[in-house]
């Protein structure tokens, strides 16, 4: 039997990506979360970071927002932002970077944006090295 | 009777046209299938964006807190229409058809003492709303300057409306767009986006799960319904553009079909009346011989 199921990106403009992989690393709202096969139906959205896709070999995608449903074996992502990995530069990623920081010194943001906002940067400084 | 000259210088005129409005048809063909190309590829993620909507709220055990953008704020007191049109003109019944049923809806929404916002995206439709509707006009967006919408300019929509609406500036809202069939046929469309209205998905029994969600239902909802309303906005922004073209498209080869037919009644026209000349000339000839 076969351990895969189907996983599914995609952005308002565009199907990104629909194959059969073994396993999913997600960057959920409250934590990483893996995916195997048969996991039970799930509802969350994630928050800035890498989504990890197990195959033969890994592909990465940057996302900054998304919703994630699974069921059925089927894993859906919803997102405006994802990127790949090899499809970003590191220009773009210091751009990202110092946006985020401007944003991050404005007091008036509430403490979500600014849970967020510090794993944007994280993530991205992280891509950088 | 028009004179010959006259005669020759309007088929060369219409001629012309023909050629202009062939050479649109021609253009509005070719961005008609990157259109509707992209009106396409854009339909899974609202569709199922609505999906995973359903199943959220199918699951809030408690409707008392759902929240406001979802339930509505249990008012209908204030409506607030966002109208889409192109930017352009020249696309046959196109823009007027959106406002024609945007219109007749503001009359209703007024004649039941109802106070009326409106956000224009477009200009075409600005100009047409002005005249009868201009101080109820609040904000008016065109893209004008953009080469192609993205989910951007969406976004930038779809937050000036939750803004509004967390400053309980209206109780509900309704999209009017063009939704795309086929080339020919364009469909005007008035969709309430808040409250969202749930009945036209709904969705088969027995394909409900008992789903994990993290964080809280209500905390993804909050995520989410935000979102929700910058797709749908997205989502009519791209029918729309899909639409304009095929209208335009339509339009152009019915003015092209038309140029040509007048250009052989001109054409028949001029041979007739260089007939008749030639023929009162040689009568002439024929007659001052004759008298001699």
């Amino acid at each position: 039997m076969s351990e895969k199921f189907t996983i599914e990106i995609i952005s308002p403009d565009r199907l990104i990506l629909k194959k059969d992989v073994s396993e999913v690393v997600l960057p959920s709202f409250e934590g990483e979360m893996g995916i195997l096969k048969d996991h039970i139906p799930l509802i969350t959205f994630l928050r800035p970071g890498l989504i990890k896709i197990v195959e033969e070999t890994e592909k990465i995608l940057f996302v900054e927002e998304g919703t994630v449903e699974f069921a059925n074996n089927n894993l859906l992502i919803l997102t405006s932002t994802a990127k790949e990995l090899s499809d970003l530069n590191q220009n773009y990623v210091n751009k990202l970077i110092s946006e985020s920081e401007v944003k991050m010194k404005n007091i008036e943001i509430t403490d979500k944006e600014k849970y967020l906002l510090s794993y944007k940067i994280e993530t991205l400084k992280s891509i950088n090295q | 009777m028009p004179s010959l000259d006259d005669l020759k210088k309007r088929i060369k005129s219409v001629k012309s046209t023909q050629k202009i409005t062939k050479a649109m048809k021609m253009v509005a063909a070719a961005k008609l299938r990157k259109a509707q190309e992209n009106a396409e590829n854009g339909r899974p993620y609202s569709k199922k964006m609505q999906s995973i909507i359903l199943n959220l709220t199918k699951s809030i055990n408690d409707p008392e807190n759902a929240p406001k953008l979802l339930v509505g704020t249990g008012k209908d007191k204030t409506y607030l229409c966002v109208v889409l049109t192109a930017d352009r003109g020249l696309c046959g019944g196109f823009n007027s058809n959106i406002c024609k049923l945007a219109k007749a809806n503001f009359k209703r929404i007024i004649s039941e003492g109802k106070n009326l916002k409106i956000i224009t995206v477009g200009s075409k439709g600005l100009d047409q709303i002005r005249r009868d509707y201009g101080k109820h006009v609040i904000k008016k967006f065109n893209f004008k300057d953009k080469k192609e919408i993205t989910f951007r300019e969406a976004e930038i929509i779809g937050s000036e409306i939750i803004d509004l609406f967390n400053q309980n500036e209206f109780d509900k809202c309704i999209l009017f767009y063009n939704s795309f069939k086929n080339v020919i046929t364009q469909i005007p469309q008035a969709q309430q986006i808040i409250p969202s209205e749930n009945q036209n998905l709904k969705i088969k029994d027995g394909n409900s799960f008992s789903y994990e969600f993290e964080p809280e239902e209500d905390e993804i909802l909050e995520d989410l319904l935000p979102k929700n309303i910058s797709t749908q906005v997205f989502k009519a922004i791209l029918e729309n553009a899909a639409s304009e073209q095929g209208s335009r498209m339509t339009a152009m080869d019915n003015a092209t079909r038309n140029a040509g037919d007048l250009v052989d009644k001109l054409t028949i026209n001029y041979n007739r009346s260089r007939q008749a000349a030639i023929t009162k000339e040689l009568i002439e000839i024929i007659s001052g011989a004759e008298s001699l």
